[in-house]
């Protein structure tokens, strides 16, 4: 009979990040799954604390690098709220186009470096072969669609990874609107080539279900920046009232805290809003993604590769539609007044849901914060899916065991900088 | 210029930080992967490759502070096994944004102590320069961008990539 022994995988790879995972076998069944984040704190809730509310957003941006215009929104959506600023209508549109730049440069960054790979049985895109005309196609794809998201975010933010302009009350500098006609062009050019991949994601090579709860917050546009937070469990809230659902959960072996939602593990992401909010993606998207779309609700993991594909093509539709008729006119930054307050800010970032709470003093300083990001919400989800993958692949091979849990925690696309980087696993091994 | 058939061998290698030069890396490959898939041999680099060596390394870019003893002595191996090391972005080059801990006022500082001391992080953050002799440094947050043309260009030119 097949055992499993002691197994040590160091760094899994195509991840943002740093992590370990121990697994305990006692014959068929697995004891202990531990899914350690071990990318080291960098302590970011104890250093808002003091900092100005105008210096706040540049600061937080600082804690990922993949998806900074996401907690910088935040960060910004939670002090607004504190202070009771009405953006601009125009400010309004021009985050929308940032976070879809985002959406759109983060999801294929993933899909193409990261998920790929796997699906076309490489090690790595580096190894896609120039000289067939599939895997050149698709490099090419990954440079154009990863590009369009970048010149998106780039135009309105003044870079794609710590923008510059946009603040609290506003943006410090307007998009050039003379830039408008490369950015629509480079966005339609992307939107032509995502469909070589959406249809290897939608292939069902790999499969993986376990039921469990999905959280994400929905809005009539499937907008990303607000809306009603809504979940399997039934019940559908304001962004004020998710803090009283989420239960922290204390991993003494990682460097990130784990959260259930009303007591229960569950999974937010692309999943989980093409689960709970697919009637709302784009008018577009829906009619060119009708049997991608079929497939959701899904409780298989795997298809949050095609969901995070079709939430491209969604953002490159509904950024075509905003573009057509934006204009940019002069306007300055809503001026702060500074007051006692409390501000709560929900945004699902390209991973799923990030909670902003931050409590402001007289003088505009941050007395303290809370920051829930995704992949902590997803921690203990993680380990629950992996416990049955191995015991449903008890008698596979180590090797295949163990490039089975890196392509599942893949699919998850966790953002371990965020959490708290990846892959060693330690096996233990009890025949008894 | 002509071309050799040589590669220049890379390393690239992330320690505490957000990754956020890894990422304008990924995103220089959209304009220059048709310029450098002929020039460079990715030897290790943990965000696009599941098969990564430590040896025989011509340049290791080394993002991200040194917030471990572990750290120190991994970051003390590339540099054995990299003939130059390239600091890339605020993190690796002066230890700061993810070394703000060093400036915590003794009272925060006293109440993370005890995380500081369960997850074995050292005293202070460091820089990689505090820990390694680099050859070059590419500063920003995140990395600027021609600083970093620059360095590799000068690195194709002293390894004989291009004649």
């Amino acid at each position: 009979m097949h055992h499993l022994s002691n197994i040590t995988l160091k760094n899994i790879s195509k991840v943002e990040g740093k992590a370990n995972l121990r697994v305990k076998i006692k014959g068929k069944k697995v004891k202990k799954v531990e899914f350690q984040i071990s990318e080291y704190k960098r302590f970011y809730t104890w250093a808002i604390k003091g900092k100005n509310i105008n210096a706040l957003p540049q600061l937080v941006s600082r804690i990922c690098g993949t998806c900074s215009i996401a907690h910088l929104l935040c960060a910004i959506e939670a002090i607004e709220t504190a202070l009771s600023i009405n953006s601009s209508e125009q400010t309004k549109l021009l985050r929308q186009l940032l976070m879809y730049g985002l959406i759109i440069r983060d999801h294929a960054l993933h899909l193409y470096f990261f998920a790929l790979p796997d699906y076309l049985e490489k090690d790595s895109i580096l190894e896609f072969d120039e000289g067939s005309a599939r895997e050149h196609q698709l490099l090419h794809d990954a440079f154009t669609v990863k590009k369009a998201g970048n010149l998106l975010s780039t135009w309105i933010g003044g870079r794609a990874v710590h923008a510059m302009f946009p603040k609290v009350g506003g943006f410090v500098k307007l998009p050039d609107i003379a830039q408008k006609s490369k950015i629509i062009n480079q966005l339609k050019s992307a939107r032509e080539k995502i469909f070589r991949a959406i249809n290897i994601f939608a292939e069902d090579k790999f499969n993986f279900e376990r039921k469990t709860n999905y959280a994400a917050l929905t809005s009539f546009d499937f907008n990303f920046l607000e809306g009603k937070l809504i979940s399997s469990h039934g019940w559908e809230i304001p962004e004020s009232e998710y803090e009283n659902h989420l239960e922290h959960v204390i991993i003494p072996y990682s460097m990130s805290s784990g959260y259930k939602l009303d007591k229960e593990p569950y999974r937010v992401g692309a999943l989980a809003r093409l689960n709970l909010n697919k009637k709302s993606i784009h008018s577009k998207t829906q009619k060119d993604c009708q049997r991608y779309l079929a497939k959701f609700p899904s409780s298989d993991i795997y298809l949050n590769n095609l969901a995070q594909a079709i939430e491209i093509i969604h953002s490159i539709d509904h950024s075509l539609e905003i573009l057509d008729s934006l204009e940019i006119k002069e306007e300055q930054p809503i001026i702060v007044n500074p007051k006692k307050s409390t501000g709560i800010g929900v945004i699902e970032a390209p991973r799923g849901l990030l909670f902003y709470k931050l409590e402001i003093d007289d003088s505009g300083h941050i007395r303290d914060g809370q920051i829930v990001v995704p992949t902590s919400q997803n921690q203990i989800n993680i380990e629950l899916d992996i416990k049955k993958l191995v015991e449903d692949n008890i008698e596979r091979s180590q090797i295949e065991l163990e490039h089975m849990i890196e392509m599942l925690i893949r699919a998850y696309d966790p953002c371990l900088s965020c959490a708290s980087h990846f892959l060693k696993v330690r096996w233990e091994k009890s025949q008894i | 210029m002509a071309l050799n058939s040589k590669k220049l061998k890379i390393g690239w290698f992330s320690f505490s930080c957000c990754e956020d030069s890894t990422i304008m890396f990924t995103e220089m490959l959209n304009d220059y992967w048709d310029e450098w898939k002929d020039k460079i041999e990715f030897r290790h680099c943990k965000v696009l490759q599941r098969t990564n060596v430590l040896d025989d390394i011509d340049v290791a870019f080394i993002e991200g502070a040194i917030t471990s003893q572990k750290d120190e002595d991994e970051v003390k191996k590339i540099r054995q096994a990299a003939k130059k090391v390239v600091t890339i972005g605020s993190c690796a080059t002066t230890g700061l944004p993810s070394g703000q801990r060093n400036n915590f006022d003794p009272d925060t500082q006293k109440c993370i102590q005890h995380l500081i001391d369960k997850f074995s992080q050292s005293a202070q953050v460091k820089s990689i320069p505090e820990v390694i002799l680099v050859d070059e440094r590419v500063p920003g947050c995140p990395m600027d961008e021609e600083k970093f043309l620059e360095v590799l260009n000068k690195y194709f030119k002293e390894f004989k990539i291009l004649d």
